[in-house]
């Protein structure tokens, strides 16, 4: 017979794994009241939420279409949250990988696919490593907040992008038309990611995300240097005092985390788009970390995350069309979940705490 | 470039650049309190977003735009006051909660835009007063002294924030619960209590930061209007030092590059506008660089405190 006090612990820890979870419903709950107030049944607007989303096969492709860029971001960031340092740059990161690989396969439209594709995804990840590596090595070496340095790298991004298509990257057809829509020439189509369903913008990139999912996964928990990152994650001070460089790790995690944004930029225009256009991140940046917080800054975690969240912001846009709730509501509801994970952890760390004073 | 040195053009420099550092105060102020009492509040850009939606419909409704700016003022300590339970009590991590903070802010401003004004009207915004004799004399009269009143207050602020934060109590008990918040609560300060304050009041001032876009600087509410100034106020507060003048500074500065390369789009000069946008954000890149070294930094930034604890 386990005793009263085992009983308890499975209780609250069995709590301690549900409490995150709730945020959704919980989150969602909220979201109704705000549906109500503005005069609609919520139970038909989230009806249209999610047949929007999961109801029909084109929804669903919609919403793993999106999920794509989101797990690959929600990588990124678990990367960076687990070595400890805050990565907010996904934003700008994905940008300036979308830039490189537009840029890139255009210019070397000549390759062979078998090379040009894995090259141009290189190269998409390598500007993402690098425009998450200023901040990197910047905290590395002199101890610059990355939170705000990311952020700052974002607004650059963007100015970057905005420049470049409307000057030197933009799309030859649009000036000789004169219509001047800020947007790149189409990549060639050597570039082009696989379509998984005819019909669909269902892409390959789905299964590359998922394959890195797992990759990111073996590395965190399989390898020397996942280990020492999650170590100087857990406690630098512990990480130091065992001899590992502190700070070339969290620089490292934050090179790593920009990568896999770069990444999520090369797949946006290499299966979705076939373009460099205006607005390409759309957010995924910033839902990206709500991805990777809801699962639990593991990566197999974020795989069901990113697709519920994928999902929810392409309910969200049938949601406003069916029933005019604007689909604004589902950035309050992003809102709430980050709020909600984060102020659930204050349970496990009571029964850490305890756990530790009865020694 | 010798057309931006003509006497008009950099008094213009000027004039805007003091306009312009009116919302970057009144944020960098609010976050400096919160700041040196322990609490990195992240989510300044999102209570913006509310104070200066809640600002703009408020004065359009009632005609009146102090009510608007108590409107704005309400939303930002609403806001603050979320932040207190999730950062304080529910002591989550600020980096994160402040993300959450952000994208609810944004979230709501928009969808409350969608639904209560649907498209983007201007309202007759603060105008400009004249300060009598002051605003006589010549060139710095229009620099300075022609301003409307959310500018003047926001350069009251700043005296007052640095009496208030080094001598009075309240200060002092803010800059203990910052430094060491166990002493600080051993010696019968509460901590729970100080940090409510300040975050609430951080959110009053970003609200009223967002009110200045709304009713003053740009006199409209659109989506997104921040576009990511509530980050730029968190990051003067690390430039200047977590000192109120040191923000003005920052500020100060920040907002005269800002308001050269705007000059340096009016005159036409042959820089790409998109260029010349990102100069303020380098330039905070690079100061933040210069001042990384964390030698002011209250000692408990960014930890929740939990009495027992050490």
């Amino acid at each position: 017979m386990p005793s009263k006090t085992e009983y308890s612990r499975l209780f609250n820890r069995t709590i301690e794994a549900l409490l995150p979870l709730l945020a959704v419903p919980v989150a969602l709950l909220i979201g109704a009241a705000m549906i109500y107030a503005l005069g609609v049944n919520p139970l038909q607007a989230y009806g249209t939420l999610f047949q929007g989303a999961f109801g029909n096969v084109s929804g669903l492709t919609q919403s793993l279409v999106k999920a794509t860029p989101l797990l690959l971001v929600g990588l990124g960031v678990t990367i960076a949250f687990r070595g400890g340092v805050i990565n907010i740059g996904g934003e700008g990161q994905l940008i300036v990988g979308a830039l490189a690989a537009t840029a890139f396969s255009i210019g070397f439209s000549d390759l062979p696919r078998i090379i040009l594709l894995p090259l141009t995804l290189l190269m998409a990840a390598l500007s993402g490593a690098v425009w998450g590596g200023v901040p990197g090595i910047l905290k590395a070496r002199l101890g610059v907040n990355e939170i705000l340095s990311t952020v700052m790298m974002n607004a650059i991004a963007l100015q970057l992008s905005n420049y470049l298509l409307r000057g030197p990257m933009i799309d030859p057809a649009e000036i000789e038309r004169g219509t001047q829509i800020a947007q790149s020439d189409l990549l060639p189509q050597a570039a082009w990611l696989s379509r998984l369903m005819p019909r669909t913008l269902l892409h390959s990139g789905a299964i590359l995300a998922l394959i890195m999912a797992v990759l990111v996964y073996i590395f965190l928990w399989r390898t020397t240097i996942g280990y020492r990152i999650r170590a100087v994650g857990l406690n630098p001070d512990a990480a130091r005092y065992a001899g590992i460089p502190v700070q070339f790790y969290q620089a490292l995690s934050l090179i790593l985390g920009g990568a896999f944004a770069g990444l999520a930029g090369g797949v946006e225009v290499t299966g979705v788009h076939h373009r460099m256009i205006e607005g390409l991140s759309g957010g995924y940046g910033f839902s990206g970390i709500v991805a990777a917080l809801f699962g639990k800054l593991h990566p197999l975690g974020a795989v069901p995350a990113s697709v519920l969240f994928g999902g929810l912001l392409v309910g969200a846009d049938r949601m406003q069309r069916v029933t005019q709730v604007p689909s604004a509501l589902i950035t309050v509801i992003l809102g709430l979940v980050v709020l909600f994970v984060v102020s659930s952890e204050i349970w496990a760390r009571r029964r850490a705490r305890r756990r530790e004073t009865r020694g | 470039m010798a057309e931006l040195f003509t006497l008009p053009v950099l008094l213009g420099i000027l004039y805007s650049g003091i306009r312009l550092a009116t919302p970057y105060l009144y944020a960098a102020i609010g976050e400096t309190f919160a700041q040196r009492s322990g609490v990195l509040n992240l989510g300044v850009d999102g209570i913006m977003l509310m104070g200066a939606y809640t600002g703009f419909y408020i004065a359009m409704k009632t005609g009146n735009l102090f009510w608007g700016l108590l409107g704005a003022a309400v939303a930002g300590f609403l806001m603050g006051l979320l932040m207190s339970v999730v950062s304080v009590t529910l002591q989550a991590e600020q980096g994160i909660s402040g993300i959450g903070l952000n994208l609810f802010g944004l979230g709501l401003s928009t969808l409350l835009f969608k639904v209560t004004l649907g498209g983007v009207e201007s309202i007759r915004g603060f105008q400009p007063i004249r300060i009598p004799l002051l605003g006589q004399i010549p060139y710095l009269g229009d620099i300075f002294f022609n301003h409307n009143l959310l500018v003047y207050g926001a350069f009251l602020l700043v005296p007052l924030a640095n009496f208030v934060l080094n001598k009075t109590t309240f200060g002092l008990k803010v800059r203990a619960v910052g430094q060491n918040p166990q002493a600080a609560d051993t010696l019968g300060v509460n901590v729970t209590l100080i940090r409510y304050t300040t975050v609430c009041l951080g959110g009053i001032l970003a609200g009223i930061a967002g009110a200045s876009l709304s009713l003053a600087l740009i006199n409209l509410f659109q989506e997104n209007m921040t576009s990511g100034m509530g980050f730029i106020a968190v990051a003067l507060v690390y430039f200047g030092g977590w000192r109120p003048w040191g923000v003005m500074g920052g500020a100060l500065l920040f907002s005269f590059v800002n308001a050269l390369q705007l000059w340096v789009q009016v005159k036409g000069i042959n820089i790409p506008s998109d260029i010349a946008v990102m100069m303020p954000y380098i330039l905070t890149i690079i100061a933040l660089t210069f001042s990384g070294r964390r030698a002011r930094q209250p000692q408990a930034l960014t930890k929740p405190f939990e009495r027992g604890e050490n």
